[in-house]
């Protein structure tokens, strides 16, 4: 490649592919993201029509859930991969971009454990863990005066 | 042991060469979209938090079943898959305008570029109408008429988080729509061919694509889940 003199130090790897080659790449993951977005949709109205029904069963709704974000996290990797053409580059330079990314492993199910385990606190709070500490006469100096922090 | 396999590979950090043999420009990019993934993950996160920590959350299906001039009828999923692949055929177009870039094909990229940014302004145009017809049933920061699923009155959070998330995604949209009209006007008056290259229009198509990669997500959140 010509244009490959402005910049010496770098090679240009994602412009290997060959015309062909790569409109077929392009076809097939296009048609890919296509059937799994219709696949989605399919779940999505199946869990419609069973949220319609008398008792959808809350086992098999996780399960076409869970099903629907694999699927995503697949989309995802192939518009990464291939349009961005992640793919094609050097290990050392997707790992910088993939590594850091890993901390949503952690992101995401602290805090929705952080969520569930707050509305499980509030579903089942007890009296009994209720502060008696302060079980005395309220004072002047304990709260603010307009309002806020009673 | 494998000393002589590894004299043969090409080392990339012995100097001469870009260690992760990519233009600068190109890597600053990415380092951006993966910040940029870490403040949308955070938005999801956080409303995934909220919806886990709520008893009832108001049907998706429910709420976004409405399509421009059908009336009253009742289609979930349809308009939002409608967006969908709207931006997955605009991705597409985008992959194919960075391709023309690479064969320095200068009609090509302008061509592409331009259903590009027509996929861009379609998906803007759906998004607005999906708000106003939301708006005009009531829905707003604030202002929540959907019930729950289980029929109790819902909390604002619903709204609250899909109206942020989704104008934040539909502002990303649109500065990536006015930032490939710019490449089509650098494109036209031929500053890439001057320079010999057409690393831009990458750099954009990598924001594009990003764009692309975040409906996905949002999709999922507010509309399949």
């Amino acid at each position: 490649m010509e244009h490959n003199s402005f910049f010496p130090e770098v090679s240009m790897p994602a412009a290997t592919h060959s015309d062909a080659e790569f409109k077929q790449r392009v076809r097939k993951t296009t048609i890919l993201l296509s059937v799994i977005t219709i696949i989605e949709l399919i779940i999505g109205i199946t869990i419609y029509n069973m949220h319609k029904g008398e008792h959808p069963s809350a086992f098999l709704v996780l399960t076409f859930k869970g099903i629907v974000c694999i699927l995503t996290l697949a989309k995802a990797f192939y518009i990464v991969s291939v349009f961005m053409h992640l793919g094609d580059e050097i290990r050392n330079m997707i790992m910088t971009i993939v590594v850091p990314l890993m901390l949503f492993i952690w992101f995401i199910g602290a805090f929705l454990w952080d969520g569930n385990s707050y509305r499980t606190n509030r579903n089942r709070y007890d009296e009994f863990k209720k502060e008696r500490t302060l079980n005395r006469p309220e004072r002047a100096g304990d709260t603010t005066q307009h309002g806020f922090g009673g | 042991m494998s000393t002589t396999a590894v004299q043969t590979k090409t080392n990339w950090w012995n100097g001469g060469k870009s260690p992760f043999n990519l233009e600068y420009g190109k890597l600053m990019m990415w380092y951006f979209l993966m910040s940029d993934a870490f403040t949308f993950g955070a938005f999801l996160i956080s409303y995934g938090t909220v919806r886990f920590s709520s008893n009832s959350w108001p049907d998706p299906n429910h709420v976004f079943n409405a399509f421009p001039l059908a009336g009253e009828a009742n289609l979930p999923l349809a308009f939002v898959s409608l967006m969908t692949f709207i931006l997955i055929i605009s991705s597409v177009t985008m992959v194919l305008a960075v391709h023309a870039g690479h064969n320095g094909n200068r009609k090509a990229v302008s061509k592409w570029l331009i259903w590009t940014i027509i996929g861009g302004f379609a998906f803007l145009s759906c998004q607005a109408w999906e708000w106003a017809h939301l708006h005009h049933e009531g829905a707003w920061w604030g202002s929540n008429p959907f019930p729950n699923a289980n029929g109790t009155v819902a909390s604002t959070n619903f709204t609250n988080f899909f109206f942020t998330i989704t104008g934040f995604h539909g502002f990303h949209v649109f500065s990536g729509v006015i930032i490939n009209i710019v490449m089509l006007v650098m494109t036209n008056k031929g500053v890439f061919d001057r320079k010999g290259h057409y690393l831009m229009i990458e750099k954009a198509g990598l924001y594009w694509h990003f764009v692309d990669l975040v409906w996905v997500f949002v999709f999922l959140c507010f509309y399949l889940i």
